[in-house]
């Protein structure tokens, strides 16, 4: 757990690079500091592990300070990834990750295998151990960085925008194999990143900040796209903060139906008598294997053969009910001609069809289900505020002064002078 | 005329070849690492401190500028007429390239990998020695092979103003007896040790780095 408490970063020049900001990132969970340029998340970041020290307030991880630590030592606990990589071009890959273990005196050996298991870990063949970074593509470099930081399995992970410098193909995979081995690893992380569909995508809990480098909220990101807490939240989400927020709803409750699949060797006329039954304006033609061929319309069949001699129109992609989300749902029936999504198994067998009204009906029945549970959520919060534990109260008080940080106006009292000017 | 006839100097030279070879090895090389020894500080505070550098670049290259008969007189005063005198000389002298060298050779350093190195809890001497110093080898070498060779051919002039200069003294002494052999020996020998300890410097800096991109060739 790594909890913020009022800290400022005030240059001597006056400028204000981080402003009262609170917040907790939770134990085992990736925060995401995400914010315009100048928004002061890098300053954030650096201030967790002593690059940069705080004018005001404090930062602790598990509840120490950092400054009860001399520096070098705190900095040897806390792994820490750049963009760049900022790998040791005089030092070879295995020497690279083992940088940390042998400042803390760890042996050679226990080292290197150490190096070996992580370079597994991370997805780097083994074989590249003994080269030199000049000799990695970038996308390889950032995770011998990932591999270095976790080297001396430090129970925090710093990470600055490791994903920024890589295309956008390698970055994509490089974030789903980022996830993968924090499922594995369950670090507290605390991550920067400007881009606002990363931190979408990879944060547990999100911190959007503003230039000035004051907090405007701090929530989950289902939470973050359903609810901005101001104008500038809601700028910075997206016009399609909507369609996204579909990300974090799963596709298992859809009904599909079975009626207007045919097989392509059905006849003609059975076929339309299907459709008829089934009340589609579609039928949707499937091979031998239950694969999808593409979508006929009933009433330009021909009179007799088989019904996949008939013209098809293409089904654009399927969705996988259960493990895709009511986003590849619905994006799957814009993207078909028809209106109607296709879900397939695994094995990509077709279970069924539904149409677009039909996953809007499923949308509306989610946003009120998820809409309920907040309200019950928030409830409990109140409860717990309102009698809190005489022990813990500083404690249960954080997150939710955190949560509403943004929609109020900031504690401080010089920020509304600033703004008035 | 056979190679062990050419090396056996005739007995006005007061040293064997093998003597002349051992004095200039010694205040060339050693010049040189005594410049180094002092570049490196001097350098690392220039790339650290940047108001620092033009200062410190005017002086060393006014130094440099400074003829070197008069900087021996100068300092024959205080050290004699000894090898020192060349040795001080000649490490002043190589200031003016190894400076810029260090300075260069520190800045190669990505900002990135020096900031990756004290997130990962290096303290600053540790810093200096292990990621600052190797990364900035390559730099500093070719600084270096340009000093030695520099330093091995401005030694001879230690000849001019006593029993000094290595090979050097064998122009002087060649001259004076009208035997031009001794000087073209005396010549030739600077030329092979000169291109020979390039050579060795060029091949200790491949082996110091085997990290170094050789795609994006240096100096």
């Amino acid at each position: 757990m790594i909890s913020f408490e009022r800290v400022t970063k005030r240059y001597p020049d006056g400028t204000v690079a981080v402003n009262e900001l609170s917040f907790t990132a939770p134990d085992g969970a990736i925060t995401v500091l995400v914010g315009p340029s100048g928004c002061g998340k890098t300053t954030s970041l650096r201030m967790v592990n002593r690059l940069i020290e705080p004018t005001e307030g404090r930062i602790a991880i598990d509840g120490t300070d950092v400054r009860a630590r001399p520096a070098a030592e705190l900095r040897r606990s806390i792994g820490y990834v750049i963009q760049h990589a900022g790998l040791f071009p005089h030092r070879t890959i295995v020497d690279n990750i083992t940088t940390v273990p042998r400042l803390l005196g760890t042996d050679r050996r226990t080292a290197r295998n150490r190096a070996h298991e992580l370079m597994e870990l991370v997805g780097l063949d083994p074989a590249l151990a003994k080269r030199y970074p000049y000799q990695l593509s970038g996308g390889q470099q950032q995770r011998v960085g990932v591999a270095r930081a976790l080297a001396a399995d430090p129970p925090v992970l710093l990470m600055d925008e490791p994903f920024s410098a890589v295309d956008p193909i390698v970055r994509k995979g490089l974030q789903e194999e980022f996830l993968r081995i924090q499922g594995e690893v369950a670090k507290t992380i605390l991550f920067v990143t400007h881009d606002i569909d990363e931190a979408i995508k990879l944060g547990d809990k999100i911190a959007v900040l503003r230039e000035g480098g004051v907090l405007a909220q701090f929530a989950s990101p289902d939470r973050l796209l359903a609810e901005p807490a101001d104008d500038f939240v809601e700028q910075f989400l997206g016009r399609d903060r909507g369609i996204r927020r579909l990300t974090f709803y799963p596709s298992a409750g859809l009904s599909l139906q079975e009626g207007p699949v045919v097989a392509a060797d059905t006849p003609a006329p059975s076929a339309r008598d299907a459709a008829l039954s089934a009340g589609t304006p579609w039928l949707l033609i499937v091979d031998a294997d239950r694969r999808p061929l593409g979508w006929a319309n009933p009433a330009a069949l021909p009179d007799q053969g088989p019904i996949g001699n008939a013209r098809l129109i293409g089904y654009g992609h399927a969705f996988v009910p259960g493990s895709d989300s009511l986003r590849a749902a619905l994006d799957a029936a814009v993207l078909s001609p028809t209106g109607w999504a296709v879900g397939t198994d695994g094995n990509g067998q077709v279970l069924g069809v539904i149409s677009q009204e039909s996953i809007g009906s499923a949308i509306r029945a989610a946003h009120a289900q998820s809409s309920t549970e907040r309200e019950r959520a928030d409830e409990k919060a109140a409860a717990a505020d309102a009698a809190p534990d005489s022990g813990t109260a500083a404690e249960a008080d954080e997150p939710s002064a955190a949560d509403s940080a943004g929609s109020e106006a900031p504690p401080s009292d010089e920020a509304p002078l600033e703004q008035a000017r | 005329m056979i190679a062990a006839s050419v090396f056996d100097l005739p007995s006005y030279v007061q040293h064997s070849y093998l003597g002349l070879l051992g004095e200039q090895l010694e205040v060339s090389l050693g010049a040189t690492l005594g410049g180094l020894l002092v570049s490196l500080p001097i350098g690392q505070a220039c790339a650290r401190w940047r108001l620092l550098y033009p200062p410190v670049l005017g002086l060393v290259t006014v130094a440099y500028s400074i003829p070197s008969l008069a900087l021996f007189v100068f300092l024959i005063d205080y050290t004699g007429i000894t090898d020192t005198t060349l040795f001080i000389a000649l490490a002043l002298y190589s200031l003016c390239i190894l400076v810029p060298g260090v300075v260069d050779g520190i800045r190669t350093v990505p900002p990135e990998v020096k900031l990756a190195a004290d997130a990962m809890g290096y303290g600053p001497a540790r810093r200096y020695f292990q990621v600052e110093l190797p990364i900035a080898a390559p730099t500093i070498m070719a600084a270096v092979r340009v000093a030695t060779v520099s330093s091995i051919s401005l030694m001879s002039i230690g000849a001019v103003i006593g029993n000094l200069g290595g090979f050097g003294q064998l122009f002087t002494t060649g001259l004076r007896s009208f035997n031009l052999s001794l000087v073209w020996l005396g010549l030739f020998s600077l030329v092979v040790l000169a291109l020979l300890c390039d050579v060795l410097l060029r091949l200790a800096q491949r082996l110091m780095t085997p990290w170094a991109d050789r795609r994006s060739a240096r100096a």
